[in-house]
């Protein structure tokens, strides 16, 4: 087992995957070979609009790291420090909207604070007025969707911040004569600046890239990655690079900024202690608390609640009611009995499985690499799994349909534009990161000492793998796989750049669905897609 | 070349490193050998040569004259038991210790073998228990029992006593000897601990930055020991320097002292002698002189630390045979000499 060959294919492999199309979209926005220009670049930068929409991502991303903060670190604290009847739960399910795909939480969204959505509809009701009383649309419903889906980042690592302080450190504060809001000031926050600085990166670089919300939403507000979309459909191919490089460059600025002002100094505790303990309140108040806690979290599912609600009216039924009249399992009948649409369910599942397994592959062989003693590759392997996370998927889907749009074997491309493997390649590579994270985690907790007893009792390097690696990976695999699918099932940055009739996902159909205003299709959809994620996940986090 | 291990001029380098320098030893049929040597000596990788879980860069290694070199681990018949025993959490006893069994045994076969080795451990009856509920010392006897369940012809230990809490040492020690005794079978061990392979070994090898020093029974080493890097490590010693004044003699301080050598020495050699504790004596006539600075005790018997011209000297003695600060002259019943310029 020489450490070298495996961890240069895979390299090499990683290179071609991941930063060689957007590597080609660079160079294609100044011409490619033979024809330099700067026209596509210059467009971009005399073009006011696109000035704006720059501007407006940036912003957009900043503030939904500001509001998410808002509403998770608090929720964190509270969720962490605070015992209550139901925290159990109710801690899990306001964890929910991160594993839906966020085509889904937009729908609930609409469905629910829509200017035909529930909550419109009852306040016409009350105030009697003849009109919406609002448009759910621009910056402001970007940011509401933003903050409602990407607070579960602050929430999560906030509580896993908290559960790693050390009671000692609070103890002495308080000792020294902090006072309970200094404490937190001046000790709790300061020890969880890692975690808040990873949750604000993840944030910022997934509102950046976020398409979903401010597709549906944006109307004539437009953010990078609809501009590019927008672009793109309309052929101006040289302005959809362009505007890709643009948004590719932001994207890996902030990365490094964040990287640079956030995480990097990680506070380790010194000393062994004990995590603080939550506290208990009175049975009053924990009854209060917890009925509030409850209260939270049906308003966090609401949206949801809404899409299963709407997945079940039949089409033409709902029009100016205030609840719909009608309630059917038709929509979900119409979805297995018409082959126009079961053809999507069945492409985003076999795609997804696809994807998951190819990228479950992937994170096999680079966990391998890793972990293999001396591997100098090792760090730019890994370097090269996390690429694709910075990397927008609108940005992704143009650099994947730029490279592999041309037939030149000699440079490794080849015409996959219009074939069926282009999307779940696409998802593959989106998926590199997450699958990767839990896997090579695996790898690293594998003790090397165990692979290597079986192998001196005589076990073949299949039998080794087959009896001792996979059994102890089985975790690892199970929630690198389920990540994977989940994410992959739902997709719609990519696949709106990247589907051919033959492979159109569920998200598509969504999306024509609304277009024809059958909502109840669009909501069973929708529905499916939350009930696939959760269950992959359901079974990623099963032990 | 003897039935049992055969290692000839084994090299491995990591990058610039040498981690083993052209190191030979031989091992008879049944006896066990212990690897000994301070950290970075280059035991371990020794150890993982033989096992196969590293490729040396020169030279050969043999078993029950078979060579083994370049074959994968799989092929070489070797049973080791690691460090950390590397117990498969996820398999119980029974498929722990039936791992490595031929897949050709049939079920009655492997189930007799298993029982077998597991009464030979002193585990009878534990076949279905997850490994992850047995104490440190059953784990280690369940590790011993997969290893050599298979018939391997050479038995390795990566320091088998380390993750043992000193009280189940001693105790897992003898337990372990009898054993290895039992199963008749060539043994290599690595450990950093002399009592350990004192204990363990029938012959100790000392290594010492990937080099060989000395391969002797546990009494030539501690009586002839063939460097004063092993007669410091082996045991306890003082290095001091002196002259050799006759071929039994050699001038330490002010006091001459008789001494041995493994090389030889003519009259004016300058030499480091190493002297043990309980080689010295308080003496009130000729002997180096010094001062009494500091005491250790460790129950009726004391180390005293003794200042003198030629450096500190270590003496054990009994507690009252000296205090601090008293001035003593010490004479020696034995010190080894070697000469200067091979340290």
């Amino acid at each position: 087992m020489t450490g070298r060959p495996i961890g240069l294919g895979l390299t090499a492999l990683l290179v071609w995957l991941v930063v060689y199309p957007i590597a080609i979209v660079f160079v294609e926005s100044v011409g490619g070979p033979g024809r330099w220009t700067l026209e596509y670049l210059r467009g971009f930068v005399t073009q006011s609009h696109e000035w704006r929409a720059l501007w407006s991502s940036i912003w957009i991303s900043l503030a939904s790291v500001v509001l998410a903060g808002c509403i998770g670190i608090p929720l964190g604290f509270f969720f962490e420090r605070v015992d209550f009847r139901g925290k159990r739960i109710l801690g899990a399910l306001i964890a929910l909207p991160v594993v839906l795909p966020p085509l889904v939480g937009v729908l609930a969204f609409l469905f629910l604070f829509g200017e035909s959505g529930f909550v419109a509809r009852a306040v016409q009701a009350v105030l009697g007025l003849s009109n919406s009383p609002w448009r759910l649309q621009g910056a402001p419903a970007i940011l509401l969707v933003h903050a409602y889906s990407m607070y579960v980042y602050f929430y999560l690592f906030t509580r896993a911040g908290l559960a790693k302080v050390d009671a000692s450190m609070i103890e002495a504060a308080q000792s020294l004569g902090c006072t309970g809001f200094q404490v937190i000031r001046r000790v709790t926050l300061p020890l969880l600046r890692p975690q808040i600085a990873a949750a604000a990166l993840l944030t910022f670089m997934t509102s950046l890239g976020s398409f979903s919300a401010p597709y549906v939403f944006g109307g004539g507000f437009r953010v990078m990655t609809t501009q590019i979309v927008t672009s793109k459909l309309n052929g101006d191919t040289g302005a959809a690079m362009a505007e890709t490089v643009a948004l590719a460059s932001i994207a890996f600025v902030g990365l490094l900024l964040l990287q640079r002002f956030g995480g990097r100094r990680s506070v380790a505790a010194v000393g062994k202690g004990t995590t603080v303990a939550a506290a208990s309140l009175r049975p009053a108040t924990s009854w209060m608390i917890g009925a509030i806690g409850w209260l939270c979290a049906v308003v966090l599912l609401l949206p949801h609640l809404t899409l299963l609600l709407v997945s079940l009216v039949p089409f033409g039924t709902w029009t100016t009611q205030l609840v719909p009249p009608e309630y059917t399992l038709g929509n979900y009948a119409q979805l297995v009995q018409e082959p126009e649409r079961l053809r999507p369910l069945a492409n985003s599942l076999l795609m997804a499985g696809a994807a998951a397994l190819g990228a479950v592959g992937v994170a096999l062989w680079a966990g391998r690499a890793i972990v293999q003693r001396r591997a100098r590759l090792g760090r730019a392997i890994e370097n090269l799994l996390n690429v694709p996370w910075a990397v927008p998927g609108t940005v992704l889907a143009i650099a994947l349909s730029t490279a592999f749009s041309a037939n030149a074997p000699h440079v490794l491309r080849f015409v996959l534009v219009g074939t069926v493997f282009l999307l779940p390649l696409a998802y593959l590579i989106r998926n590199i990161p997450i699958t990767s994270g839990p896997i090579v985690a695996g790898f690293r907790q594998l003790d090397p000492s165990l692979e290597e007893a079986a192998t001196s009792l005589g076990a073949s390097r299949l039998r080794v793998m087959r009896r001792i690696t996979m059994p102890l990976l089985r975790p690892a695999l199970l929630a690198g796989g389920a990540l994977a699918y989940a994410t992959a099932v739902g997709d719609f940055v990519t696949s709106i750049v990247l589907y051919t009739f033959d492979t159109r996902p569920i998200s598509i159909e969504i999306l024509s669905a609304l277009r024809d205003f059958d909502v109840g299709v669009a909501a069973a959809y929708g529905v499916i897609l939350m009930l696939v994620s959760a269950a992959a996940m359901a079974i990623g986090t099963s032990r | 070349m003897p039935d049992g291990l055969a290692i000839s001029k084994l090299t491995k380098h990591y990058g610039n490193l040498v981690a083993v320098r052209s190191v030979s030893l031989q091992i008879a049929r049944g006896k066990v050998l212990a690897l000994l040597g301070p950290s970075g000596s280059g035991k371990t990788t020794i150890l993982r040569l033989i096992a196969g879980f590293e490729q040396p860069d020169t030279g050969t290694i043999s078993v029950r004259e078979r060579e083994v070199t370049g074959m994968g681990p799989a092929q070489r018949r070797i049973g080791m038991v690691f460090q950390n025993y590397a117990l498969f959490p996820h398999l119980n006893v029974f498929e722990n210790v039936s791992f490595g069994l031929d897949a050709d045994m049939t079920r009655k076969e492997r189930a007799s073998r298993v029982a077998e080795v597991l009464e030979l451990v002193d585990l009878p009856g534990f076949e279905t228990r997850a490994v992850t509920e047995l104490s440190g010392g059953q784990q280690q006897r369940v590790a011993v029992a997969r290893a050599v369940a298979p018939k391997p012809d050479i038995l390795l230990f990566d320091e088998p006593l380390s993750n043992l809490d000193p009280a189940l040492r001693e105790r897992t020690r003898r337990e372990l000897r009898r054993s290895i005794d039992q199963i008749d079978v060539t043994t290599v061990f690595v450990t950093h601990e002399q009592e350990e392979a004192f204990a363990l070994g029938d012959e100790i090898a000392v290594l010492r930055n990937g080099s060989l020093e000395q391969v002797a029974t546990p009494s030539d080493l501690y009586e002839k020991p063939a460097s004063v890097f092993v007669a410091s490590f082996v045991g306890r010693a003082s290095r001091l320097e002196g002259r050799v004044v006759s071929s039994e003699r050699v001038a330490v301080g002010d006091a001459e002292w008789p001494f041995t050598s493994p090389a030889r020495l003519v009259s004016g050699d300058q030499v480091l002698i190493a002297v043990r504790p309980e080689a010295l004596r308080v003496t009130d006539g000729d002997g180096l002189s010094g001062t009494v600075e500091d005491v250790r005790y460790t129950g009726a018997r004391a180390f005293f630390e003794v200042a003198t011209p030629a450096g500190v000297v270590e003496l054990e003695a009994s507690i009252h045979t000296v205090k601090v600060g008293d001035r003593v002259r010490l004479s020696a019943v034995s010190s080894h000499a070697f000469p200067v310029n091979a340290e």
